[in-house]
């Protein structure tokens, strides 16, 4: 048998099923875009192109509504977890191995393996009682519920760039008599930076991503985004839904992209 | 270094997050299991008699007329197996996709590897919603693969796929692919491919190397692959709501109910507890299996 180019790399069959799958991840999100420029109301038949959708999305209040509420919670809700995350990344790394580590890493992965819907309704159950005896029915609630699902997604890649730092800078710092405050202020954080950022990119995407804690823990009229679209996909959808649906990915795939743009430069 | 000292800083620097963990993810846990061990209370909510009746009621129910004759739940119980099915299924159609799709990715040229990758971690990252909804667009009675095939004539009328456990299956199967994949190629890409050419040079088929050879290396990967592909697919709540409605529902949607119409607060939170000892259980298991596996291949 001649094995003139047999190449050890190549299953037959798999390079195929391989693109076919890639196919299949895209296809049913490109078709949702492409009927979001669709003149007419069919998912299947093109009826030529417009914007239709997208005034139509854009003009509605309530659209406008919960999109800044999903925006301001997603920022907020990052942003603590970004500030809590890393004060915890420098407290659990570069440091020997002290009792209670352990417990630590389990209560700030924990978001992480329970299921959503059981945080969720753990969390009405909670807020309830609250609600109960404080009378606040604010966003309170909502922002503290995704910080806490944020934490882990910003915690890991500030601790994975806090563990490739060099000791030797901050000791070199200490030795010209920086004070502490001044060698973290001066030569930690400006090189923790982009794991922050990554830190904060992936808690911004998580934030937007969460539907189910959102949905058992809201009161009327908090509404986010993802809520909104659960709750109007019960309904007859019009491609206005597919509008919406185009300017969330697109939002996703910008804030994921600088996500890679910034751990890649990591890397480099 | 500084050990002891130190151990105080740590803790008050982890502080401020571990509160707001345990306020607003741990603690509640706590509350739920005492929930699951009180008697409902009239309008939602509980009353604060202990009781273990939601825990017998997750799997039993009494005669109506006569409390002493027991019955095995069968409302439940087809939810539990309905959820552990799809999700089995789930993760083998991940399985049998992703494995080849992860080997494609790791035997490209190594500057390309990023890209690929890229191309399978976008859909993960966009929202879970948006990918739901968009094969709700396709598959529904008036969507894309119907239209088309009723114009084609291949249909009379259309296929119904929505709301049964075929759309929940291929809906969870879309979403949670890339979980499989993603663990799958970090397992490919540390393999070591003098071995499959090892394998080769001892006449080892194609079959045969994939089965003795690359298949026990990538294990680790594709075991991981399989716990994060079923553990949110046994939790899922927005899949099966959306695709599979009322009449296809899973755990997660079981457990809302008892929230919302069922109010039975105890009964879902028992529910919920029953829900996290399975996903605990198969964590432990893959955790023992990945601690006891290095001993195996060194001996």
């Amino acid at each position: 048998m001649a094995r003139r180019s047999f190449e050890v790399r190549r299953i037959p069959g798999f390079g195929a099923i391989a693109i076919l799958t890639i196919v299949l991840l895209y296809v049913p999100i490109l078709i949702l875009v492409t009927f979001s420029f669709n003149a007419g109301r069919s998912q299947a038949e093109w009826e030529g192109f417009s914007l239709q959708w997208y005034r139509a999305a854009f003009a509605n209040e309530q659209v406008q509504d919960v999109s800044i509420r999903s925006l301001w919670l997603a920022i907020a809700a990052a942003g603590i977890a970004t500030v809590l995350a890393t004060l915890a990344a420098l407290g659990t790394t570069r440091v020997g191995r002290f009792r209670g580590q352990t417990l630590i890493y389990a209560l700030v992965n924990q978001p992480l393996m329970v299921p959503e819907v059981v945080t969720g309704i753990a969390l009405l159950i909670f807020v309830a009682s609250i609600k109960v005896a404080t009378g606040y029915m604010g966003m309170g609630y909502l922002v503290a519920a995704h910080t806490a699902f944020c934490i882990p997604f910003a915690y890991l890649p500030i601790r994975a760039r806090l563990e490739t730092l060099d000791l030797n800078l901050e000791r070199a710092a200490a030795d010209l008599y920086a004070s502490p405050v001044q060698a973290f202020r001066h030569i930690t954080l400006p090189l923790l930076v982009p794991g922050i950022a990554a830190g904060f990119m992936l808690g911004f995407v998580i934030s937007l991503d969460t539907v189910v804690i959102t949905e058992f823990v809201k009161s009327a009229g908090q509404d986010t985004l993802p809520t909104y679209m659960l709750g109007q996909l019960r309904r007859a959808v019009t491609p206005e839904m597919n509008a919406i649906a185009s300017l969330f990915l697109a939002l996703s795939l910008v804030v994921v992209t600088a996500f890679f743009l910034v751990s890649r430069r990591r890397g480099a | 270094m500084r050990r002891r000292g130190g151990t105080l800083w740590n803790w008050l620097l982890s502080a401020p997050a571990l509160l707001v963990l345990v306020l607003a993810a741990s603690g509640p846990l706590v509350i739920v299991l005492v929930y699951s061990f009180l008697s409902p209370g009239n309008m939602g909510g509980v009353a604060w008699e202990p009781s273990t009746d939601a825990w017998f009621r997750l799997f039993f129910k009494r005669d109506i007329f006569d409390p002493e004759v027991v019955t095995w739940n069968e409302a439940h119980l087809v939810v539990f197996w309905r959820s552990v099915s799809l999700s089995l299924q789930t993760t083998a159609i991940c399985a049998i996709l992703g494995f080849p799709t992860a080997w494609f990715i790791a035997t490209r040229a190594p500057h390309r590897r990023a890209l690929w990758l890229f191309l399978i971690t976008i859909p993960f990252w966009t929202n879970l919603l948006v990918r739901t909804f968009a094969i709700q667009e396709l598959i529904r009675n008036t969507g894309t693969i119907n239209s088309l095939l009723l114009r084609l004539g291949v249909i009379g009328e259309p296929i119904q796929m929505m709301y049964t456990d075929f759309a929940v299956l291929v809906g969870m199967a879309y979403v949670f692919l890339p979980l499989m994949v993603l663990p799958l190629y970090a397992a490919m890409d540390k393999l070591d491919m003098r071995l499959v050419e090892a394998g080769y040079d001892l006449y080892g088929g194609r079959l045969q190397v994939l089965r003795h050879v690359i298949f026990p290396l990538v294990k680790p990967g594709f075991v991981a692959g399989s716990i994060l592909v079923f553990i949110p697919a046994i939790g899922a709540y927005v899949t099966p709501r959306v695709l599979g409605g009322g009449r296809t529902m899973m755990l997660g949607n079981l457990i809302e109910l008892q929230f919302g119409q069922g109010r039975n607060w105890p009964l879902g939170s028992a529910m919920a507890m029953l829900l996290l000892i399975v996903v605990v259980a198969a964590l432990v298991l893959y955790l023992r299996w990945a601690n006891a596996e290095p001993e195996q291949r060194n001996g």
